[in-house]
């Protein structure tokens, strides 16, 4: 097939599974958030709250759209754009799973394999600064401009120790593509455990990944690094002024900017769509096991509902549960979508992660913020730069 | 053909950008016209096949260099440039001077310059971070290293220049 024409299809596929992703995310992450604090979170729109970000999406596009009177117009209304423009691009270098083929078309589940991906990432995550420093500035607002000078401040300090702590791994396997990364981790020591970067040797990667992860952090301003919108010094930080579809965008950025992190260090550190055990001990029954337990769960509190509805809801859920658990099964089927399991198995828990270490940790004082990145993480970061290199150049 | 309309647009793009920061009153706008200069170069760099070099103009000049500039100009707060009344030279003989000049300076390309083979879209191969670091690192090491302690002792002067007489 034609390769424009195949292009687009995949582009509309992978945008439209990220709006969704996005979408839904953020109702995770309220469900989570409130289970931590024994709440229950949202439940009102569709059964267990599932329509709630349908609701939200329509409520903010129909909002007013406040034009504050001192703003710099051209900056103020470029800005959301900026921030959500590199946030989304990102994902068109990530590569979601194998080379797949349905019936005479072959292709790769990914949208442009560059071989200097990862400079690529890099390149828009310094990029995306400019939406909140710019939407920080141009809102002529004392919070704003704060948040925007603290961002900027801290998205510089932060990119380097996560600059560094990429390139340990790119010594280790040897080239800048996301799919020959991934290809590299293939196989398993000892015939059971996984060669990702974090187990490889000649020095496994371990601290890369946790200085990535925390470096990750502060470069998508989550909680404890969201000093740029400290809603107890700083109103709402860069995005005081904005309201409507244009902060919607703001916080579309900050969670398609979440998703691409997770998914560089999947496929980083993490191996990827490798199985975490070989198929031969039977790895490829995990998802239908795991989709199989969460439909039997569902169906029994079917059965014995804690309120009515969910005698309708949770039955219904649970056969769709089996029926995706079964179609795992199906070896053609399979060839696809157990890659994708893998891949977004591994990103969903360092989603969870984030999510978990919002429901957990105090924010930093800006300081302390500082100090860590430029006294802590930076040193350690240079140090296992240079182990790693002597390593490999000595094996 | 496509690879000509996008090096236009592109090339388009950065000259526009470029005069923009020349016209532009207020440092920010200025500042951003920067951006986009370093950013479109950057992609001009790509295809001509210099991967490595593109990427690394984008993360260094138009990320982190740029948000620096920006950075410093928000926290000095600096306001819109006042115009400055303009002598007779520059307001009459300034326009047609610089017409005569971009003129000499494409007479100059045409005519004086030897020609090159031109420009393939592509033809160059040897881009990549590879053989960009097998260059770096063993034919040119010692003007690599020389730059890097160049910067150091910049940095060192900065600090020097910034922090206060301890008496």
């Amino acid at each position: 097939m034609n390769f424009f024409v195949l292009s687009l299809i995949k582009a509309a596929v992978v945008a439209f599974v990220l709006m969704t992703t996005l979408a839904y995310l953020q109702w995770i992450e309220r469900k989570v958030i409130a289970h931590i604090q024994l709440r229950v979170g949202p439940r009102r729109v569709g059964p267990h709250g599932l329509l709630q970000p349908l609701a939200d999406v329509i409520k903010l596009l129909t909002k007013e759209d406040m034009l504050p009177s001192h703003v710099n117009k051209i900056f103020y209304f470029l800005a959301p754009f900026i921030a959500v423009f590199f946030a989304l691009i990102a994902i068109s270098v990530i590569p979601f799973g194998t080379e797949i083929s349905i019936g005479p078309i072959k292709t790769a589940m990914q949208l442009a394999d560059l071989n200097i991906g990862v400079l690529f990432i890099l390149g828009l995550s310094g990029m995306g600064v400019y939406g909140v420093a710019l939407a920080g500035w141009a809102s002529n607002n004392k919070y704003a401009l704060l948040g925007g000078l603290r961002s900027s401040a801290q998205m510089i300090s932060y990119e380097l120790p996560m600059a560094m702590a990429i390139a340990a791994p790119l010594l280790m396997l040897n080239t800048l593509s996301f799919r020959q990364l991934v290809d590299a981790q293939a196989g398993y020591y000892f015939g059971f455990v996984p060669r990702w970067t974090i187990f490889q040797g000649p020095f496994p990667q371990i601290f890369s990944f946790l200085l990535f992860l925390v470096a990750a952090f502060a470069e998508t301003n989550r909680v404890p690094f969201d000093l740029p919108e400290a809603e107890n010094e700083l109103v709402a930080g860069f995005h005081t002024e904005y309201s409507s579809m244009k902060f919607a965008s703001f916080f579309m950025a900050e969670y398609a900017n979440m998703v691409t992190v997770s998914c560089v260090a999947t496929l980083l550190f993490l191996g990827g769509w490798h199985p975490i055990f070989p198929a031969e001990y039977g790895s490829k029954f995990v998802p239908t096991v795991i989709f199989l337990i969460g439909g039997l769960i569902s169906i029994y509190h079917g059965l014995n509902p804690a309120r009515a509805f969910d005698r309708i809801t949770l039955p219904i859920a649970g056969i769709v549960f089996i029926a995706v658990g079964a179609a795992f099964l199906i070896p053609i089927v399979a060839t696809i979508l157990l890659p994708l399991f893998w891949f977004a198995a591994k990103a969903g828990v360092i989603l969870f992660l984030y999510i978990w270490v919002r429901g957990t940790m105090p924010r930093f004082r800006y300081d302390q913020l500082m100090r860590f990145a430029w006294t802590f993480m930076f040193p350690i970061a240079v140090v296992n730069l240079f182990v790693t290199g002597l390593l490999v150049a000595l094996t | 053909m496509e690879d000509v309309i996008l090096f236009l647009f592109f090339a388009a793009f950065t000259v526009g950008c470029a005069v923009n920061l020349v016209l532009q009153k207020h440092p920010i706008s200025s500042a951003l016209s920067l951006v986009g200069v370093m950013g479109a170069l950057g992609l001009i760099y790509l295809q001509l096949g210099g991967e490595f070099i593109a990427m690394a103009q984008l993360i260094v000049y138009a990320g982190a260099i740029m948000v620096l500039f920006i950075f410093v100009i928000m926290l000095l707060n600096a306001g819109v440039e006042k115009g400055k009344t303009r002598n007779l030279w520059v307001k009459y003989a300034g326009l047609p001077l610089l017409v005569a000049l971009i003129g000499l300076i494409a007479y100059i390309v045409q005519n004086v310059l030897p020609r090159g083979p031109g420009v393939n879209f592509g033809a160059f191969q040897h881009g990549n971070a590879y053989e960009i670091g097998i260059k770096l690192f063993e034919t040119y090491l010692l003007p690599f290293e020389v730059t890097s302690v160049l910067i150091l002792v910049a940095i060192v002067g900065a600090i020097v220049l910034a922090q206060k007489e301890i008496k």
